[in-house]
């Protein structure tokens, strides 16, 4: 376990879980000890959406860890974050029991009106909590090392891959819209009702998944960090830089990508579960690329390589949407558009770049020039 | 008192224009025409004295008798209660209907419908009318006229018509004709009981694939003895035939649908597969080539024609150009930089969809097929072509063989083919690079836009139109072989068959999937694609 404590003795890491824990510390108290009327007061409703946004910089950080570090753009992470809420949204559905609208104690709405007379054997075991929550885990992570494992061993790399992880998520986008997959077809899954028996749009289970997101954000930030600073990281480092020579020394890279592609997916799957009870909703659209490509930019904004800034532009980002979509909704593409040449062609190691930049401007580090290339 | 009468229900019906009030003056001068005995026979009161009535029409030869026969047929042939005056129903909407005379076809004005009787016809007439007129059409000038009437012939024929229509079959000159009438013919033979006349016929029938032919031989085929066996044998050739024409339509909508993505995808291949730029803002070249078909539309309404001709160079011009604006200030700060160039064009084509969407509209255009492009090619009775996209299957192979001339024949293809091999000794050698890679550019761009001008002809024109095409044009890129041009052509086209065949049993949306699975499998086995380049080419 030496490795996992590692992160402990960093800098950036102490720095980052402090922020956290006081920013989690903050909302709590302005939520809760302050009266409604009290204009610091934190209402439910925004308590959800910076619960939705910490999933989002959970999500930011997984990216980060395959992009960043191991040099593989993933077009398709989106996937593996709809994975992981799909898991979720079906153990939320089988809460339901039988308070949905047909009534049926043990099939979901959606089926009963398709006459589905029993449940698919996938939809089996979701009634248990611990079984749905190891699937939030094991359906990415399945789907990762499948397709990781074929990737990597026939070294489809760079843009390939790209493309090809972009063509995954777009063929899952348009197999979930299907009625027949059994996942809620265009509808997705929603109308939840309770979680763990707390009933779901209660202040209490708000603020606690809010708190929940916020633990899991710290827990995998500071795991990528483990890995990163990890001997396996370095040679992810050295293999995103270099791929051919770490392969010479005698380095089983595709076994590194693979390992790492797959914790990466787990990440995001675990944010798709936290995202899903706190939007009350899940469907297909998740999956566009789109939305995978999105990721990208919110990691691209803040600095690749660096963890933090993954959660700095997921948050950043995800504000300026909601605030865009609020008040002028034409122009939140234009602004999302812009932001992806302006990160590109001006800021190509983002915000947290920028800093580096102007704290070491004079010692001008060869190795993250080469990095960002 | 006729003249009084005229006058005053013209006016009680309020026709007061100037035409109506023609006609009444007209009505007035020439005495009520007396109609031919054949037409007031056709008014008898019993539908057995109307079939006779019929047949006497058709056998008298009248000049008007095709005229008579469809306006009784379609109910139109009517008699005034005033004057027993026969007149045919032009427009009967409404309180008043407009009538012409049935003899002259001289205008009568409006007349109220409660003062017309209508000439009543059953079901057994109605067929009596069709078969009639079909042998009438059989004496048309134009074979194709004739054509169609054998056509229709085909399951009508019964006692009567055998014999006039065995004359008509010794009479006529043209092949496709005379096949036609003797399938007729045959059909009636087949149900005449007498041997040798059954196995003719099921002789001439054999080979056709006509649906009523079909039953009428599964019928025979039911019973048994040498006739049902020999029918038996000619179904079995029916279907092997039909068979072949499913497979041929399925073929042709597979190339169809693969000269789309050929289309889409040919533009991609130069500029990702021999430029090495990753522009994910093709699918939005495609769309304002599509949009520039529509806008020359909107500017020369009434000749979509001429409209949709003139977008093919204004729709690889704009493209070009929005194309060289990306490259010049977006893609040159990226050279060297695949994935950045991804995200940066990314962000371009979120920026023109929500352009188009905010300047034009977020809804879809209809952009006009003009008529030379619509309708179908029919091959025989089980397999027609629809125009369009025969037209978008030629125009890809067209784009596609002009694209491969301008890279292998010109100055153009060989110094960018130059510059792609070795950036730095085709520069030694005095080729511009900047310039090449600008031109380059500008024609993969172009060439979408033209892919646009295609598409606008099949699918519907909104700002979502190019990302729809954007993940299948990659992956027929990738598919064929990064670089490869036949590559592109191949994987295009049999993707496009691949689809079509696996949808009648998986359904559209999931063959689609099915297809994108395999490509990505595919892709792990032979990551080069179908074609790799081989030598320096493929050091890059």
């Amino acid at each position: 376990m030496n490795w996992f404590l590692k992160p402990a003795t960093e800098r950036s890491t102490q720095c980052f879980v402090g922020v956290l824990i006081v920013a989690l510390a903050v909302v709590c108290v302005l939520n809760l000890a302050l009266p409604a009327a009290n204009p610091l007061h934190v209402s439910t409703y925004t308590v959800a959406l910076l619960g939705k946004y910490l999933c989002y910089a959970l999500l930011a950080v997984a990216v980060d860890l395959v992009w960043g570090y191991l040099g593989i753009l993933s077009l398709g992470h989106g996937a593996f974050f709809a994975l992981g809420g799909y898991a979720m949204g079906m153990y939320l559905m089988r809460q339901i029991g039988d308070r949905g609208v047909y009534g049926d104690p043990v099939l979901p709405d959606f089926m009963v009106f398709l006459n589905w007379d029993h449940l698919p054997w996938y939809w089996q075991g979701f009634d248990m909590a611990g079984f749905a929550f190891l699937m939030v885990l094991l359906a990415p992570g399945l789907l990762a090392l499948v397709f990781g494992f074929l990737a990597f061993r026939s070294r489809v790399t760079g843009v390939y891959l790209s493309i090809i992880t972009q063509a995954l998520t777009f063929a899952l986008m348009l197999a979930f819209f299907r009625n027949e997959m059994g996942f809620g077809g265009n509808n997705g899954l929603t109308d939840f009702k309770e979680l763990l028996g707390f009933p779901i749009s209660a202040d209490g289970t708000r603020l606690g998944l809010f708190l929940a997101s916020g633990v899991a954000l710290g827990l995998g930030y500071w795991l990528c960090r483990a890995i990163v600073a990890s001997k396996l990281g370095r040679v992810c480092v050295a293999s995103r830089d270099a791929e051919a020579r770490v392969r010479f020394i005698g380095y089983r890279v595709e076994r590194v990508q693979l390992f790492v592609f797959v914790v990466s997916a787990m990440l995001a799957g675990v944010a798709g579960a936290l995202y899903v009870p706190q939007v009350g909703i899940i469907n297909p659209s998740q999956f566009s690329p789109l939305f995978s490509i999105e990721i990208v930019v919110w990691v691209a904004l803040g600095g690749r390589a660096t963890l933090y800034g993954a959660v700095i532009g997921a948050i950043l980002v995800n504000y300026a949407k909601t605030v865009f979509t609020g008040v002028m909704p034409d122009a939140w593409l234009f602004a999302l558009g812009g932001l992806f040449v302006v990160c590109t062609v001006l800021l190509p190691r983002g915000l947290a770049g920028l800093m580096q930049w102007r704290r070491n401007a004079s010692r001008h580090d060869e190795r993250t020039t080469e990095a960002t290339a | 008192m006729t003249l009084l009468r005229t006058i005053t229900a013209t006016l009680m019906l309020g026709c007061l224009i100037a035409l109506g009030a023609g006609n009444a003056l007209a009505l007035d001068a020439a005495s009520p025409q007396q109609a031919p005995d054949e037409l007031r026979a056709l008014a008898a009161d019993s539908y057995a004295a109307k079939a006779r009535a019929i047949k006497d029409l058709v056998a008298s030869q009248a000049p008007r008798t095709r005229v008579w026969l469809q306006a009784l047929l379609d109910g139109k042939l009517q008699r005034l209660e005033d004057d027993g005056r026969f007149v045919i129903v032009t427009d009967n909407r409404g309180r008043d209907w407009t009538v012409i005379d049935a003899v002259d076809d001289a205008p009568l004005g409006e007349v109220s419908r409660r003062r017309i009787d209508r000439i009543t016809i059953n079901n057994a007439l109605r067929n009596q009318l069709r078969s009639a007129m079909a042998i009438l059409d059989l004496d048309a000038d134009d074979p194709a006229e004739r054509l169609a009437s054998a056509d229709r012939l085909i399951g009508e024929v019964d006692a009567d018509l055998a014999e006039p229509l065995a004359a008509r079959l010794d009479a006529e000159s043209d092949g496709d004709v005379r096949a036609k009438l003797a399938q007729a013919l045959a059909l009636y033979r087949l149900q005449s009981g007498d041997a040798a006349q059954i196995d003719a016929a099921i002789d001439t029938l054999s080979g056709s694939l006509n649906p009523t032919v079909r039953a009428a031989l599964a019928q025979v085929a039911r019973g048994d003895g040498e006739a049902a066996e020999a029918a038996r044998q000619a179904l079995a050739g029916i279907e092997q035939a039909l068979r072949l024409n499913h497979a041929a339509e399925t073929l042709y909508f597979g190339l169809s649908l693969g000269s789309v993505l050929v289309l889409a995808a040919i533009g991609l291949a130069i500029t990702f597969g021999v430029m090495g730029v990753i522009n994910m803002a093709h699918g939005e070249l495609i769309m304002l080539g599509a949009y520039t078909t529509w806008m020359l539309q909107q500017l020369l309404p009434g000749q979509p024609g001429l409209a949709l001709i003139l977008a093919i160079p204004a729709g690889f011009l704009v493209s070009a150009l929005v194309g060289v604006i990306i490259e010049r200030s977006v893609i040159r700060f990226l050279k060297g930089r695949p994935l950045e160039t991804l995200l940066a064009t990314f962000g371009v084509s979120l920026i023109l969809q929500q352009l188009v969407r905010t300047v034009i509209s977020p809804l879809n255009r209809t952009v006009v097929t003009p008529e030379w492009m619509s309708g179908s090619l029919v091959v025989n009775e089980a397999l027609s072509l629809t125009l369009n996209r025969l037209y978008v299957l030629g125009f890809a192979l067209v784009v596609f063989a002009a694209l491969m001339l301008v890279m292998r024949r010109t100055r153009l293809g060989l110094e960018v083919r130059a510059v792609t091999q070795n950036r730095t000794m085709a520069r030694a050698m005095g080729i511009h690079a900047t310039r090449v890679d600008i031109l380059t550019f500008a024609l993969g761009s172009g060439v979408a836009g033209l892919a646009g001008v295609a598409l606008s002809q099949l699918t519907n024109v909104g700002p979502n139109l190019g990302q729809n095409y954007i993940i299948d044009s990659f992956m027929v890129v990738v598919f064929g072989g990064v670089g490869n041009l036949w590559g592109t052509l191949v994987a295009g086209m049999s993707l496009g068959v691949i689809n079509q065949v696996i949808e009648p049993w998986a359904g559209a949306v999931l063959a689609k999937v099915i297809v994108l699975v395999f490509i990505i499998l595919f892709i792990q086995k032979r990551p080069r694609g179908l074609f790799p380049q081989k030598g320096r080419a493929a050091e890059g």
